[in-house]
């Protein structure tokens, strides 16, 4: 089995580099950092953190460099995904592309490319701390299902799984993967926008009475866009929510830290993802609406700074 | 005849009204600090920019120093007036007081600390503070003002004052019934202070675009939709549609050359991590929407945003970014 990882970033690294351990499978990576593809070619990917390993991966920031692969895994951040499916689809003329992206919308760019497309949602998180290595922070399951509108084979689907499980990311093949998506598109919506305009972090901002009556706000537009398009949620996203204080109270959301450091940020495909399927079927999603627009806001903000 | 006036609180504003005023009355300030009352006494108070001029006005900070005056101005910021109310109580008894505050309530607080005659007023000028005795005048707009109704305040003292104001260099304008303008000024500030506060944009054109999905403008008018509903309610019938209030400062604020823009006050308190005015100017909007039954979520999410990006300065950051 061959395999290309589109955007190796910190959570397409982890996926590289678990399955570059597997004997039946040879691993590519296509990313746009120059020193970080050199230095993955010349002393391999590393894992540090919850992961300890060491993986030969083939890198390349050339897109016609990359031989027919039997699978793709999308793990750009949302707003380059687009560029980098156009960029690569020849690998995967007979292919099955797996987006493990945050948000809602990133399958159906994939589709405009690929004959096969595969739904993904994971959980694991880490950081590049430098060029060839990357920091397990969290570890956790992946969900994987048929994309509807342009769906791999079930027997795809299977055979991805596996092999990611086996490389050490356990994944679950599903008939239907939107429930495990919409369920982490709608904790993720509900919190990392709220991060990132109030600066407080997944445990303040779950204790505070003013934030967390936004949440809950926000979290109650999402389930009526999912009620709406037929998706039966796999667990209860106010629950994660209240999990995610407890587990991870100093973290700071990924948009908080992208605040931060003034990059742009997810909002679009993840409340922009929410009210454009909101808006689709009828159902009014002002909340997310504002968030995306003060988002969109604070980085037209950092241009002014420039 | 008003030849006496006293402005308490030597902020922007409080300096534009001081600066201005005192080429055609006396004019007194109290200060909190007394060396900024100090500075004012040696220097005197230079105003620069739509007007240039060097004011000599008396200053302390010390209430009991204060000469008599026939109109007190309150032109500290929402938060500080009962403070600074609580210095004048018992004194000056026949003077009549003026409150320039943003937001709703602002009468009945200093009406706690004595009996006099209140106008109410909301101004629209700004400035750019550059030190204790120096205020660049930005924004010629005008300051509106009219008796309060629980004061028999007499008309004829506001249109005096009014025209004093006007015969100083400044932009004023009499009303009998201030509620309109008043009620146009916090529907305006409440969704331009908020939003500019979360975004940390100044008053850009942004702020009036609504072409697409996402665009700023979208959720400046529907924050301000949400604000003209309470006020129906209420019974009040707005001075001026604060959505063209908006675009008319935009367009004001900003050239096709240049991103320069007003940086609403509520953005200095968030940059400077002070505690903003938004419990007087968006938390009365949302108490009031609650007492005459309109639901208000934008403006209630706005309210609660900011709320908790005052609160984040206290709790502390969380350990360090890793920035790449």
């Amino acid at each position: 089995m061959r395999v290309c990882v589109v955007g190796c970033g910190a959570v397409g690294s982890l996926f590289a580099a678990h399955l570059a351990t597997l004997d039946d499978v040879e691993v590519w990576a296509y990313d746009v950092v120059e020193e970080h593809v050199a230095a993955i070619n010349a002393h391999g990917l590393r894992l540090t953190g919850r992961a300890e390993l060491l993986a030969v991966v083939k890198a390349s920031t050339d897109p016609g460099a990359i031989p027919p692969c039997d699978f793709g895994i999308v793990a750009t951040k949302s707003m380059f995904t687009a560029a980098a499916i156009a960029a690569t689809a020849h690998a995967f003329s007979d292919g099955a592309v797996c987006s493990v992206q945050n948000g809602v919308g990133n399958e159906e760019l994939i589709a405009e490319h690929v004959p096969r497309v595969i739904r993904g949602t994971t959980f694991p998180a880490g950081r590049v701390t430098a060029p060839g290595v990357v920091q397990m922070d969290v570890a956790g399951d992946t969900w994987i299902g048929p994309f509807e509108e342009r769906p791999a084979s079930s027997e795809e689907v299977a055979a991805l799984a596996d092999a990611m499980t086996r490389g050490g990311m356990p994944a679950k093949a599903l008939a239907d993967a939107r429930g495990a998506q919409w369920t982490k598109l709608i904790f993720n919506a509900a919190s990392n926008p709220l991060g990132a305009l109030t600066g407080l972090t997944q445990g303040r901002l779950c204790e505070l009475p003013a934030t967390r009556a936004l949440i809950s706000g926000l979290v109650a537009e999402g389930v009526a866009v999912a009620s709406a398009l037929g998706i039966t949620l796999d667990s209860d996203p106010e629950a994660l929510i209240d999990h995610s204080a407890r587990v991870a109270y100093d973290h700071r959301a990924s948009m908080l830290q992208d605040a931060q450091a003034h990059r742009r940020t997810e909002v679009d495909a993840l409340n922009g993802g929410i009210a454009r399927f909101g808006a689709r079927h009828g159902v009014p999603t002002p909340l997310n609406d504002a968030m995306v627009a003060l988002i969109s806001g604070m980085e037209r903000s950092w241009e002014l700074e420039a | 005849m008003i030849e006496r006036v006293c402005v308490i609180g030597a902020g922007t504003i409080g300096s534009l009204l001081a600066g201005h005023l005192a080429s055609v009355c006396e004019v007194s300030v109290l200060t909190r600090r007394d060396e900024h009352a100090a500075k004012l006494r040696d220097h005197g108070l230079r105003i620069s920019g739509k007007h240039d001029l060097v004011a000599a006005v008396f200053a302390t900070a010390d209430a009991a120093e204060l000469p008599d005056f026939d109109i007190g101005i309150f032109a500290c910021k929402a938060l500080d007036l009962d403070t600074s109310a609580a210095r004048l109580a018992g004194r000056a008894s026949a003077a009549t007081m003026m409150t320039v505050q943003n937001g709703l309530g602002a009468e009945d607080v200093l009406a706690r600390h004595g009996s006099w005659p209140i106008i109410s007023a909301v101004t629209f000028m700004s400035g750019i503070r550059h030190g204790d005795a120096h205020v660049e005048y930005e924004l010629d707009t005008a300051t509106w003002m009219g008796p309060w109704a629980q004061t028999a305040t007499p008309y004829a003292t506001v249109e005096e004052l009014a025209a004093l104001m006007v015969s100083g260099g400044l932009a004023a304008e009499p009303m009998a019934d201030l509620l309109p303008a008043q009620w146009s000024k916090l529907i305006f500030n409440s969704a331009i202070n908020t939003v500019a506060a979360m975004t940390e944009l100044p008053h850009v054109s942004l702020f009036a675009r609504e072409d697409d999905f996402g665009d700023l403008g979208r959720l400046v008018h529907g924050l301000v939709d949400e604000g003209v509903a309470v006020a129906t309610a209420a019974g009040v019938s707005l001075h001026e549609d604060p959505w063209e209030m908006n675009e008319l400062a935009v367009a004001r604020g900003e050239s096709a050359h240049s991103d320069y823009a007003h940086r609403p006050s509520m953005l200095e308190d968030v940059l400077a991590h002070s505690p903003t005015e938004v419990e007087f100017i968006t938390g009365a909007l949302v108490r009031e929407a609650a007492r005459v039954g309109v639901a208000v979520p934008l403006s209630t999410a706005m309210y609660r945003l900011v709320r908790a990006r005052e609160a984040s300065w206290s709790l502390g950051r969380a350990p360090a970014a890793v920035v790449s």
